[in-house]
């Protein structure tokens, strides 16, 4: 079970061009809104047709330009779970659910059945969409996606329809499911953390390109683009050059630092997650920032104190920095100053 | 009083209205599925809805007369369409047919197009996807547009007096016998047929409101809004 994809779009100024590979696992597709992602799977379901390339599913050409190839929607065989979930709100969940079923008249209604039990849907046959909670929803969509036996998901924002306080549950929830299927599974999201909690590995897509692809600890742990910081949560950066081997200077922020890693020769940004700053002196030799306090941020469980360099202006050079909330006016007392040091293996070195 | 122009704008209407179901509904279909000329052919199926009637009526004359083409092939089977009654449905049909093709477009493209992936993805062939997805979605819309398409071939004038004539007993419609019995001085019966149509009209825009409310009833009751 594989999935191969190599297509470009072009949509008025904006082009999509996106290439990878999965096999049987869960794979991410993290990008921020608008960046293509959601395109890139209708291309594979054959909803949208890419401009030029070649997909293929489980050995299963389904589009090549060259070729001239390019199976209908309707015999790709690709489950598809849409934002929304795309219920049919006319037909009851018994009959959305035998919709997608290729099998003769007479087996439907026992394969509807088996599938309503295997997503806890027992019990709601006659129920129509809007008359169901939206988990439940969730649930109907997966069971018909599965009734149609799929040769490959697609989630497309699965969590997105859902408030705050059942998302949890219900992501746990499909989970069980989808541990079941033995196939390639792709996870279309903008949040970094369910993209950490549900897959093995993930692309980033950033304005219609694929900005690197890696097992997901290396992602959240190395990112390697600007893009694919930002996307893992990482709120500093700023403009870098390299001065010599471990040692650059931070542009925005108007200061020198020097790197754990070997500084690579093509470095662009450097940031830095906002929980990684350390308060310190100034006799603090290395790697040490000399800032002015802008504005002090209550957050949920932490405190945010955004900081902006002493001599570097402008909004691009500002950098928050995350404190604990317990016990932060230890490190803060309401002083306009203070000295932050950016330990040097916390360092993001990025192109 | 000589009821024959009721009976005649009745079936008239019926038959245009029912010619232009199927048409109307095909059109919007296969317009919303081009890919290029959507703008002119749309322009083209409404040109009736916008046009003069009589201009509608006169270049069905040039069309269907015994000079043209058409015409003149009829003809050696003996049938000749102007003036006859068959001209008065035919100008209803062709004056209704846009009414009847931009509302059921307009419903097909209210319907999220993610239903129509979904179903694409789910393997149901074009032909069930537009049976059992978007008539049953865009029911209240075909259903509003069937009504306007009838008002409309009811109180047909100007391209029917054109190609059909005022022929009593044969082509004159309650809309044409107002005319002639306005150009007689005949007062009285120009307010009875203006009253029966205003009456009719009356009955089924009410019907038609009706027949909305609790469609979207029954829409929100899907929806759970």
């Amino acid at each position: 079970m594989s999935i191969y994809v190599d297509i470009k779009k072009a949509l008025g100024s904006f082009s999509l061009h996106v290439q990878f590979e999965a096999k049987n696992e869960i794979m991410g597709l993290l990008g921020a809104s608008g960046c293509g992602k959601s395109m890139t799977l209708k291309c594979i379901a054959g909803i949208v047709n890419p401009d030029s390339g070649r997909i293929v599913i489980n050995e299963h050409v389904v589009f090549d330009s060259a070729k001239k190839i390019n199976v209908i929607p309707q015999q790709r065989r690709t489950g598809y779970l849409f934002q929304n979930y795309a219920l049919f709100p006319h037909m009851t969940v018994a009959e959305n659910i035998a919709v997608g079923i290729r099998r003769p008249e007479g087996e439907k209604k026992a394969f509807v059945e088996e599938k309503m039990a295997a997503f806890y849907l027992t019990g709601l046959e006659n129920r129509y969409p809007g008359q169901i909670s939206g988990g439940q929803q969730q649930r109907v969509a997966l069971a018909r996606i599965f009734a149609s036996q799929p040769e490959i998901i697609m989630l497309d924002e699965p969590f997105s329809a859902l408030d705050s306080h059942l998302k949890w549950q219900i992501e746990l929830e499909t989970m069980k499911v989808l541990e079941k299927y033995q196939g390639t599974i792709l996870l279309v999201s903008h949040s970094r953390d369910e993209v950490y909690r549900l897959c093995e590995r993930a692309a980033v897509i950033a304005e219609g390109h694929i900005d690197g692809i890696s097992a997901k600890r290396d992602l959240f742990d190395a990112p390697q683009t600007l893009a694919a910081s930002k996307l893992t949560g990482c709120k500093n950066h700023s403009r870098a050059e390299k001065i010599d081997a471990h040692t650059l200077r931070a542009i925005d922020w108007n200061c020198f630092l020097s790197s754990a890693l070997p500084v690579p020769d093509d470095i662009k940004y450097v940031g830095i997650r906002a929980h990684y700053l350390a308060l310190t002196t100034s006799t603090e030799k290395s790697n040490r920032m000399d800032c002015e306090v802008v504005r002090v941020i209550e957050d949920t469980f932490n405190m945010m104190l955004i900081v902006r360099p002493l001599g570097s202006t402008g909004r691009g050079s500002e950098i928050i920095w995350q404190i604990e909330k317990a016990g932060w006016q230890a490190f803060y007392s309401g002083q306009e100053k203070l000295c932050l040091r950016l330990p040097e293996d916390k360092l993001l070195l990025l192109r | 009083m000589d009821l024959a122009p009721l009976f005649i704008s009745l079936k008239t209407a019926l038959l245009a209205t029912a010619i232009t179901f199927f048409f109307g509904l095909y059109a919007a279909r296969y317009v919303m599925q081009l890919e290029r000329y959507q703008g002119i052919i749309d322009g083209l199926f409404t040109l009736p809805l916008v046009l003069p009637p009589t201009v509608v009526g006169f270049f069905l004359l040039v069309v269907l007369g015994k000079n043209s083409i058409v015409g003149k092939f009829l003809l050696q089977f003996d049938i000749s369409i102007v003036f006859s009654w068959e001209a008065t449905v035919i100008a209803s049909t062709v004056v209704a047919f846009p009414l009847m093709y931009r509302t059921s477009r307009g419903a097909f493209e209210q319907i999220d197009y993610n239903l129509i992936s979904a179903a694409r993805t789910l393997g149901m062939s074009e032909e069930k996807i537009f049976w059992r997805i978007v008539l049953p979605l865009s029911w209240s819309g075909i259903a509003a547009g069937t009504i306007l398409a009838f008002a409309r071939a009811l109180g047909e004038f100007g391209a029917t007096i054109m190609l059909a004539g005022n022929i009593p007993g044969k082509t004159q419609t309650m809309a044409t016998a107002i005319y002639s019995a306005v150009q007689a001085g005949d007062r009285d019966t120009a307010y009875v047929w203006a009253g029966v149509i205003i009456v009719i009209s009356f009955v089924i825009m009410i019907l038609m409101n009706y027949w909305s409310n609790a469609q979207k009833k029954v829409n929100s009751a899907g929806q759970g809004k």
